[in-house]
C-alpha cells in the first residue's frame, strides 16, 4: 500500500507547504512592523484583484511554465538540470537571431521560426553538459550551473558588441519588425478587460501547449517510458535495452528547448527586442515550480501559477508598503521555494504517519476490538 | 542461575505502519545452545533480530537476557547486555587490517597504540580459544569471505558477546567455508556461546542447530528440538502447506546446439572479470552454472544479455556469431535474437520497483508492435496483458495497476519470469531464479523452467544455491575466478566434488574421470 492517498501527496502536502511558507513570511512582515495580513491581501489583490495584475501574474506564469516543464522532464530522467537561465538566454539570441535576420510577412510564421530558433539555442547550451555528463560522468548540476554564467557573459559580449544599435547606449538589440509582433492579451482578449500595458501575450498558449506535448511524452510515449525507466534505475534501463547516452541526450535537449523557448514570452512577446538578463531568475524559480508541482504538466501549471503571483503581488507590495522592501519580497519567495523544495520532506514525513495512524485505528476499528 | 534462558522474549510484537512485522513472539534460547530462527522472506525474522539487537523498538513485549529483564534502546545496550550481531552484509572498513576493524568503536583512548597492542594480545588468546585464525595485520579487502566474516565473529568476541545472532551467514560462502564456519559455531558453542542463527537453508538447520523456530507472517508458529524434525516438515510448518522441495523432472531430450560461448572475456574498472569462458547450450537442455556469488557469474550474464560488451571472445547463437561489443549489443538486439533474460536482481535490473505492474510487463519488450500505437505507447492493450500474465503465471494480487515494489519478492520475480518466459525465448538467461524467493513461489518457478526446457529451449541458469543447481540442470559447470573449472553431470557428481571446484581446486581426488 502507498503511503498515503494521491490527493494528499499532490494537493494537500503543497498547500500545507505554502500556507507554512505564508506565516514565516508573515512574521518576518511583523518583525519590520508591518502588518501581514494587511500584507497578504495587498499581494492577493495585486495578483488576482484586476485584469491588470491577472496580466502581469499570468505572464510571469508563463515563464516559470516552460522553466517548470523543462526541469520537470529532466527530472524525470534524474537529471538535475539547473542550467534554465543559460538555456533560456540563449533562447533569448535564438529567437533574436530569428527575427532579427528575415523580412518574416506574418507573425504566426515568426512565431514558428522563432520556436524553432529558441528551442535550438536552448537545446545547444544544453548539449554540452549533456555530453559530458552522459560520455565524461561530469555531473550535470555542476556543468549547467557553470553554464550559466558562461550564458550571461556571451549575451553581454553579443549584446554590446554586436548587436547594440550603432549610435545607442543601451546594451540591446535592435527592435523587431512590427510584423512578428505577437497579439497581447489587449488584442486577443480584450473584452476581459485586459489594457494595452500588459504583458501577457499569445506565449501564453504555446505555453499550456507545451503542456500537454510534454504530458504525452513522458506518459504515453515509447521515449518517456524509457526517460522514466531510466530515472528510477539506469542498470535497469541496461537491462532492458535502452542506451543510457542516448536517454540522457534527448532529455535535455527537450529540457534545454524548453528552457530555451521561455524566450518567446520574454523577448518576442513582451520585450520585442534582445534585452540583458531578461531571464530574471526564471530558470532557478523552474527548479521550485517543477518540485512543488511533481514534475508533472498540471502541477507545474499550478505552481507556475502560485509564482507568478508571487512575483506580481511582491511587486504591489513593494509599491504600496514601502517598508516592505524589494529584498523582503525576494526573501518571501524564496521562503516558499524553500518550504515547498528544499523542505518537501519536513511536511512529508510527519503527514505520512498521520496518514498511517489513521489507518492503522481505521483497521483495527473495522476488525475485531483488539487488546 | 544456569536455568535462566539466555535470551527470553515475551510477547514481542512490531508494526511498520499497516503491516504487523512481528506479532506477540514467544522466544526462549537456553544457554550454550545453537537456536535457528526459518521463514521465509517477509516472515519477520530480521525484524526480530533487529529489535533484539537495538535497531528497532518492539511496540509491546519484555526482552529478558540471563534471566535479567533488559531494555535495548539502541546496539550500544546490546552490547553491553553481551548481544553480537554478525550481519549478512560485513560492516568491515575494506581498507583497514584486522586489528583496526576490531578495535574500532570500541579503542580506549584517544592514542591508538595501547589500543591496537592490547588488541592484539586478546585477538590471539581469542583466536586460540575459538579456533579462528587470522593474520591481525592482514587488510580486510586482501581477506577471502570466509575470513571477512571470522574478523565479524572475532570482532564481536572482543566485545565480550556471549550471545551470536548471525543473519544468513552462509549465503556468501563456498560449501567448504560453510563447513568451517559451521566448525567455529560449534566450538563457540562448547565454550558455552549462545548463538542464533537465521537462516533460510534448511539443510544447515538440520546440520548444526539444537533447537529451531519457524516463523510464519510475522509470527512464530512452532518451536521444536531439531533432531525430532525434518527439512520437509519444516517447509510445511513455514509455507502452511506441504511443499515439494525438490521438482520431478524427465531427462533431458538435448537437440542442437542453440547457443555457443567461445574464450569470453570480459574486462571491468580494469579487473579481468570473465577469463575466457567456453561453453555451449543445446536445445532441450538446461547447462547450471554454479559458484560462489562475485566469481564471474554475474559478468557471463550480462554479457550474453547485451548489458556490458565483451571485451573478447564470441557468441553464436544458431550457428549465427551476434555481435557482443559493438554498438549494436545491447538488450534489445538480444531480446530480437530471442534470447530471454531473467536477471539476477530482480529489483535493480529486472523491474522499475516504482512502475506499475502492467508498466514493468512491457519493459525491455515495450517496442513490441503489440504494446503500441503508432507513435504512442497502447496502455490498454499492455494492461490488458498483464492482467492475462497476471493469472497464467498466479501473480498475487492479480492488479495491474499496483506499483511492482508493492509486491512481495516472489510475486515480483513472478512478474518477471512471466514477461521473459512467456514468450517462449529460444534461449534463456536465468540468473538467481529464486533469490530471495518464498518456498512456494521457488516450486512454481521451478517448474516453469523445466517447461520451457521440455518444450526444447536451451536454458542457462546461474545460481549460488547448489541444491537448485543440482535440482535443475542437466548439465553442471562450475565457475571460478571468470573461468569454467570443470562440467559435471549432476547424477555423476555431488556437492564435495563441486564444492572443491568452487573453491578453484581442480584435480578430483574421488573417482576423477578423465
Amino acid at each position: 500500500m502507498d503511503k498515503m492517498p494521491k490527493w494528499a501527496d499532490v494537493i494537500l502536502i503543497p498547500l500545507i507547504s505554502v500556507l507554512l511558507a505564508l506565516i514565516v513570511s508573515g512574521l518576518v512582515v511583523l518583525i519590520i512592523g508591518e502588518n501581514p495580513i494587511e500584507a497578504m491581501q495587498i499581494m492577493v489583490r495585486g495578483a488576482f484583484g484586476s485584469a491588470y495584475g491577472w496580466g502581469y501574474t499570468l505572464y510571469y506564469a508563463t515563464n516559470f511554465i516552460f522553466t517548470g516543464l523543462a526541469v520537470a522532464v529532466a527530472f524525470h530522467a534524474r537529471l538535475f538540470n539547473i542550467g534554465g537561465e543559460g538555456q533560456a538566454a540563449l533562447g533569448g539570441l535564438g529567437v533574436a537571431i530569428v527575427l532579427l535576420s528575415f523580412g518574416w510577412p506574418h507573425w504566426t510564421i515568426a512565431l514558428l521560426a522563432a520556436i524553432l530558433g529558441a528551442a535550438l539555442f536552448g537545446a545547444a547550451w544544453a548539449a554540452v553538459p549533456a555530453y559530458l555528463q552522459a560520455k565524461r560522468g561530469s555531473h550535470i548540476v555542476i556543468t549547467t550551473i557553470m553554464f550559466n554564467f558562461i550564458a550571461s557573459a556571451l549575451l553581454v559580449y553579443l549584446l554590446v558588441n554586436v548587436f547594440r544599435v550603432p549610435g545607442s547606449m543601451a546594451p540591446e538589440s535592435a527592435r523587431f519588425a512590427e510584423a512578428v509582433h505577437l497579439p497581447s492579451a489587449a488584442e486577443f482578449a480584450g473584452f476581459l478587460g485586459f489594457g494595452g500595458s500588459t504583458p501577457l501575450n499569445f506565449a501564453f498558449f504555446v505555453a499550456l501547449v507545451c503542456c500537454v506535448l510534454v504530458w504525452i511524452l513522458i506518459w504515453r510515449t515509447r521515449l518517456g517510458y524509457e526517460i522514466r525507466a531510466f530515472g528510477h534505475s539506469e542498470t535497469a534501463a541496461v537491462y532492458a535495452g535502452i542506451n543510457p547516452t542516448r536517454i540522457i541526450m534527448i532529455t535535455m535537449l527537450i529540457s534545454g528547448g524548453l528552457s530555451g523557448m521561455m524566450a518567446i514570452n520574454v523577448v518576442m512577446g513582451e520585450a520585442e527586442r534582445l534585452v540583458l538578463d531578461f531571464t530574471e531568475g526564471a530558470g532557478f524559480v523552474g527548479i521550485a515550480v517543477a518540485l512543488m508541482g511533481r514534475s508533472h504538466p498540471v502541477g507545474v501549471v499550478l505552481a507556475a501559477l502560485l509564482f507568478g503571483a508571487l512575483y506580481q503581488g511582491g511587486a504591489e507590495l513593494q509599491f504600496e508598503m514601502p517598508a516592505v522592501s524589494r529584498e523582503m519580497i525576494v526573501v518571501i519567495q524564496a521562503l516558499v521555494i524553500m518550504f515547498t523544495g528544499a523542505l518537501d520532506n519536513m511536511v512529508r514525513m510527519p503527514m505520512e504517519k498521520i496518514f498511517l495512524s489513521i489507518r492503522r485505528s481505521r483497521e483495527s476499528g473495522s476488525q475485531s476490538p483488539a487488546e | 542461575m544456569t536455568d535462566a534462558a539466555a535470551i527470553e522474549l515475551r510477547g514481542i510484537s512490531k508494526a511498520f505502519g499497516p503491516v504487523q512485522a512481528n506479532k506477540d513472539i514467544s522466544m526462549s534460547v537456553k544457554r550454550g545452545t545453537i537456536h535457528g530462527i526459518v521463514g521465509e522472506n517477509g516472515a519477520g525474522k530480521s525484524t526480530l533480530m533487529s529489535i533484539l539487537y537495538g535497531f528497532y523498538k518492539a511496540d509491546r513485549g519484555e526482552i529478558f537476557i540471563n534471566g535479567q529483564k533488559t531494555e535495548i534502546p539502541d546496539s550500544q545496550a546490546a552490547i553491553r547486555a553481551g548481544i553480537g550481531m554478525v550481519h549478512q552484509h560485513f560492516k568491515l572498513v575494506e581498507n583497514f587490517t584486522v586489528v583496526e576493524n576490531v578495535i574500532l568503536g570500541a579503542e580506549d583512548g584517544a592514542m591508538l597504540n595501547p589500543s591496537i597492542a592490547k588488541a592484539r594480545r586478546t585477538l590471539k588468546e581469542l583466536s586460540e580459544e575459538y579456533g579462528l585464525k587470522v593474520d591481525p595485520d592482514a587488510i580486510i579487502e586482501d581477506l577471502s569471505v570466509g575470513h571477512q566474516q571470522r574478523v565479524e565473529i572475532l570482532k564481536q568476541l572482543y566485545r565480550h558477546a556471549d550471545i551470536l545472532i548471525l543473519d544468513e551467514p552462509t549465503g556468501v560462502l563456498t560449501p567448504a567455508e560453510a563447513d568451517q564456519l559451521f566448525r567455529i559455531l560449534e566450538r563457540l558453542r562448547e565454550e558455552g556461546k549462545t548463538i542464533v542463527l537465521i537462516t533460510h537453508k534448511l539443510r544447515e538447520i538440520m546440520e548444526i542447530t539444537d533447537t529451531v523456530s519457524v516463523m510464519r507472517r510475522g509470527e512464530m508458529t512452532n518451536t521444536v528440538a531439531t533432531a525430532s524434525t525434518s527439512p520437509a516438515e519444516l517447509a510445511e510448518m513455514m509455507v502452511g502447506r506441504k511443499v515439494l522441495l525438490r521438482v520431478e523432472k524427465s531427462p533431458a531430450k538435448p537437440g542442437d546446439v542453440m547457443l555457443k560461448v567461445d574464450d569470453l572475456r570480459v574486462v571491468r574498472d580494469g579487473v579481468e572479470r570473465l577469463k575466457g569462458v567456453s561453453l555451449h547450450v543445446r536445445a532441450g537442455e538446461i547447462l547450471g552454472i554454479a559458484g560462489v556469488a562475485g566469481n564471474g557469474q554475474t559478468e557471463l550474464l550480462e554479457v550474453l544479455g547485451g548489458m556490458i560488451p565483451a571485451t573478447g571472445g564470441t557468441v553464436t547463437v544458431r550457428n549465427e556469431q551476434i555481435d557482443v561489443s559493438g554498438k549494436h549489443s545491447n538488450g534489445q538486439t538480444r531480446r530480437a535474437r530471442g534470447i530471454g533474460h531473467v536477471p539476477e536482481d530482480r529489483q535493480d535490473e529486472g523491474l522499475i520497483m516504482p512502475f506499475e505492474a502492467w508498466e514493468n510487463t512491457a519493459f525491455g519488450y515495450h517496442k513490441d508492435p503489440k504494446y503500441n500505437h503508432g507513435m504512442l505507447m497502447d496502455n490498454a492493450a499492455i494492461k490488458a496483458d498483464c492482467a492475462d500474465k497476471m493469472e497464467r503465471y498466479d501473480v498475487r494480487p492479480p492488479n495491474p495497476r499496483l506499483p511492482a515494489r508493492n509486491f512481495s519478492g516472489g510475486n515480483q520475480q513472478k512478474i518477471v519470469v512471466a514477461r521473459e518466459m512467456d514468450r517462449a525465448p529460444d534461449i534463456l538467461l536465468v540468473g538467481q531464479p529464486t533469490r530471495g524467493v518464498d518456498i512456494g513461489a521457488i516450486e512454481f518457478i521451478h517448474k516453469e523452467i523445466l517447461r520451457l526446457r521440455d518444450e526444447g529451449k536451451a536454458i542457462l541458469l546461474v545460481s549460488v544455491e547448489l541444491d537448485e543447481i543440482m535440482g535443475l540442470s542437466d548439465r553442471i559447470a562450475v565457475m571460478f575466478d571468470g573461468k569454467i573449472m570443470g562440467e559435471r553431470l549432476p547424477s555423476e557428481t555431488n556437492e564435495n566434488e563441486l564444492g572443491l571446484l568452487m573453491a578453484g581446486v581442480t584435480e578430483t581426488r574421488v573417482g576423477g574421470a578423465a
